[in-house]
């Protein structure tokens, strides 16, 4: 610091006083008004004992909840509220809905131009001999898109939290992972299994491919397909499934899936707006390739849900695959 | 249709989009897309804002091939607009403010997937902004209560995960409620899209019928939404959630996740139910109480509070308060206070968790009060921060609370009778208590700690050049500040037409 003053001139002026106090060398009001210096805390042995006492007597007397009449009265007290407010609420919310349309009914405002499109025009706007799948995945998408980034959300939060460092497993010992405990190679669990998961996994299959035709879709034929994986990981052993299908292969798939789905909505979404044919055919309704995007979108809907299946069942069970 | 109308519909599926993305690279990778994410949205955000200050109207956006009460569909508006363009400049600032925290307190092998959470996040916030659907509303709404759950607990420790799981209970009490009375208005209209229920609703209104399932129908809505957003009653999981979490978690969820369902709330008033009807159910008036109890116990409790960031999560309460106090005074001037506001707070919240996150770096990491003696001069640029902050906090001229507290009184005073003195009051007094535990703190980091007890706990000081990120994000946080507290004017005249133009 280049300073004409010397260090102890410059501590005399203004802006040298201010630095030091900036600094918190010096405090200004110290000598420059009477203060009396504060007195350290001095007890005698006496008032030590006595002042311990006082609270442990206290924190006896708080803490003994058998005892402590306040705690038992508030107890009982926020159960009898707990209970009448749950009454309250329930009343209400019955009287409320004794009030609205009675079910079925043919003059409910449920029954309006809304849903009359959907069930006439649907097969015709969509292609889609499902009028549910047509609605989901074409006239509402939008909603499905963020369906399906809902489970995938869920299932990241899962691997936050019970995901196991590969550096941290090691220490854990095999006597805290429960996992070796559990019976393997169970011959009749294998040998049923051998038979049910190509069938359960070739129907998931049948189900999401024909979510367009018929009943089904890509979050009923996603979960089958996810049961039939938790199948094969029982009977076989994480041995077996790791070595086509980890956490990462999860996140690719994943990935993709929802990748082709955001892409290939934001085509039909950016076309809509706009004013813009769209240059994807319908099909003639009824035949597997028909129905334009919707089967694409239910096989990335079938992917997101089985592998968040599976992911959520291994790491429950092994915390890392 | 002009190219701009498609950004809000863009930045939605760019940060849907980068979520998955971030999932399959790594951490560092991660940070720059999220990075680079936030600010093509703000800029789209601006590019919009300023078409719709242009255009003078509101924009209606087809999700598909289907016209609207078949099809999705997106509304875009001046407040919309100006809520993303100014939700991304908060983000982005607690991002880059809390980038040290998140190398330090996050598992390497995890980081990617903080980044996930916060893009599917900020793709949800920008959903509410913009939707003009209910159900998608509520998608959205999913999305949101999940990613924040997974921002308080990236950071493991048994006091996050408590947190999240009271997080979770909590704010998935209020999703049911809002769920149900979504499904009460599809019963009583046959609507999902936002305008036609309004238009069957002040039908129903005007007939009467189904007068009582209306009543609950708002009500349930109002409850749901402030649970999520920890009106007072419902606050518990708030002082946890953001005392404990990484620090830029704790800045966005008290800035930005609150407030998008404070946002969520507005549109319900404005375009769902329509106002004039929400005021007349009296759901206002019970709005109004809760918000005053609030400012008061929220202020009353971070007094108490000898952790300074549970003190300024605490401190959130009672703002929170404030806004609903706000929605409660049942006029336009008072809603616009509210969203000031919003703004406000979102700028000044996370101004204070970062600037005491800097006084705690210079306390040896203590977030306890009596550590922070002197933490003033060992961190400077904190401690300025921090000041500008408890002042704007406390309602000092030329900062940006002055001017929320004084629009506040403002559409208090031009309310009816028994609500301006009941509002009046509580204002003195909650900004009394501010200026209590605020100012405490202020003369607390600026007292001078002894020289021996620093050198015995070994606390350093930080320069501007040790923490080059977190200085940056603290210097625009404090133009922000000022900026909301100086050129109020063109903001609240903003405000008023994107309020307008909204219904």
């Amino acid at each position: 610091m280049s300073r004409k003053l010397s260090e102890q001139e410059y501590g005399k002026t203004t802006s040298g006083q201010l630095r030091k106090w900036l600094d918190g060398d010096q405090d200004l009001l110290l000598g420059n008004v009477e203060m009396q210096p504060q007195k350290p805390f001095e007890e005698d042995e006496k008032t030590k004992k006595e002042r311990a006492e006082e609270k442990k007597r206290v924190l006896k007397k708080v803490y003994d909840l058998n005892n402590n009449r306040q705690v038992r009265v508030f107890e009982k007290l926020y159960r009898v509220s707990c209970a009448l407010f749950c009454v309250l609420l329930l009343a209400m919310l019955l009287m409320a809905i004794s009030q609205l349309p009675s079910i079925g009914a043919a003059e409910r405002p449920v029954n309006n131009e809304v849903s009359r499109r959907y069930i006439e025009d649907g097969l015709q706007e969509t292609g889609s001999v499902n009028i549910v799948t047509g609605m989901i995945l074409d006239y509402r998408a939008f909603d499905t898109l963020g369906e399906s980034h809902v489970l995938f959300i869920a299932t990241c939060t899962v691997l936050i939290l019970l995901r196991i460092d590969k550096n941290k497993k090691k220490e854990l010992e095999d006597e805290q992972n429960d996992s070796v405990y559990e019976p393997q190679n169970d011959v009749i669990l294998q040998t049923v299994a051998r038979i049910l998961v190509p069938t359960i996994v070739i129907f998931g299959i049948y189900v999401i491919l024909c979510g367009h035709l018929g009943p089904g879709g890509g979050f009923s034929g996603g979960a089958i397909i996810g049961a039939g994986l938790i199948l094969y990981l029982n009977a076989f052993g994480f041995k077996k499934t790791e070595r086509f299908f980890t956490a990462k292969t999860y996140k690719k798939l994943s990935f993709c899936a929802l990748a082709c789905y955001s892409l290939s909505k934001c085509y039909s979404f950016y076309t809509g707006a706009n004013h813009i044919e769209s240059v994807i055919p319908l099909g003639t309704p009824g035949a597997i390739l028909s129905s334009g995007l919707i089967l694409i979108l239910n096989i990335c809907v079938g992917i997101v849900v089985a592998g968040t299946m599976y992911t959520f069942f291994v790491m429950f069970r092994k915390g890392g695959y | 249709m002009e190219f701009v109308q498609n950004f809000p519909f863009f930045s939605i599926l760019i940060s849907l989009f980068s979520g998955p993305l971030c999932s399959v690279i790594g951490g560092k990778a991660a940070r720059r897309i999220n990075l680079a994410v936030i600010t093509v949205i703000g800029a789209m955000s601006a590019a919009v804002l300023n078409f719709t200050i242009r255009s003078g109207e509101a924009y209606v956006y087809l999700m598909g091939h289907f016209p609207a009460p078949w099809g999705n569909e997106i509304r875009v508006g001046v407040l919309e607009a100006l809520m993303a363009l100014f939700f991304c400049v908060v983000m982005f600032l607690s991002m880059i403010g809390g980038s040290l925290e998140r190398t330090l307190e996050i598992e390497t092998e995890k980081e990617n997937l903080y980044y996930v959470m916060v893009n599917l996040l900020l793709s949800s916030l920008l959903a509410l902004i913009y939707t003009n659907d209910l159900f998608t509303a509520y998608v959205f709404v999913e999305i949101n209560t999940i990613s924040a759950c997974g921002l308080i607990m990236i950071r493991q420790n048994g006091r996050t995960i408590e947190a999240a799981t009271r997080y979770m209970i909590m704010s998935l009490l209020g999703s049911g409620l809002l769920l149900l009375g979504i499904c009460f208005l599809y019963d009583m209209t046959g609507h999902l899209l936002m305008s036609n229920i309004k238009e069957q609703v002040q039908l129903l209104h005007a007939s009467g019928d189904y007068h009582i399932p209306l009543l609950v129908t708002v009500s349930l809505m109002s409850v749901g939404i402030a649970i999520k957003s920890a009106l007072y009653p419902f606050h518990a999981w708030l002082p946890d959630a953001y005392g404990y979490s990484t620090l830029s978690s704790a800045a966005i969820l008290s800035s930005l996740v609150s407030k998008g369902y404070i946002f969520l709330l507005v549109k319900i008033f404005y375009r769902v139910i329509g106002f004039d009807i929400v005021r007349d159910s009296k759901i206002v008036n019970v709005l109004f109480a809760f918000g005053v109890v609030g400012m008061i116990m929220g202020s009353v409790s971070a007094i108490k509070e000898g952790n300074i960031r549970r003190m300024i999560a605490y401190s959130s309460v009672a703002q929170i308060g404030y806004i609903y106090m706000g929605f409660g005074i049942g006029t336009t001037a008072g809603v616009i206070a509210s969203l000031y506001h919003i703004l406000s707070h979102a700028a000044t919240k996370s101004l204070l968790f970062v600037a005491g996150s800097g006084l705690t770096d210079a306390s040896g990491d203590s977030t306890s009060f009596f550590d922070l003696t002197g933490a003033g001069y060992r961190n400077k640029l904190a401690g300025v921060a921090f000041t500008v902050g408890s002042l704007s906090m406390v309602g000092f001229p030329m900062f940006s609370g002055f001017i929320s507290k004084l629009l506040f009184a403002q559409a208090a005073v031009d309310s009816v009778y028994y609500k301006l003195l009941p509002a009046l009051i509580a204002l003195a007094l909650s900004t009394i208590l501010n200026a209590v535990y605020f100012m405490k703190t202020v003369i607390r980091i600026y007292t001078p700690a002894k020289r021996e007890e620093v050198q015995r706990r070994g606390f350093r000081n930080v320069t501007v050049a040790d923490q080059k990120a977190k200085s940056v994000a603290l210097v625009c946080f404090i133009v922000l500040n000022m900026a909301l507290g100086l050129c109020s004017e063109p903001v609240v005249r903003l405000l008023r037409e994107g309020l307008e133009m909204f219904a």
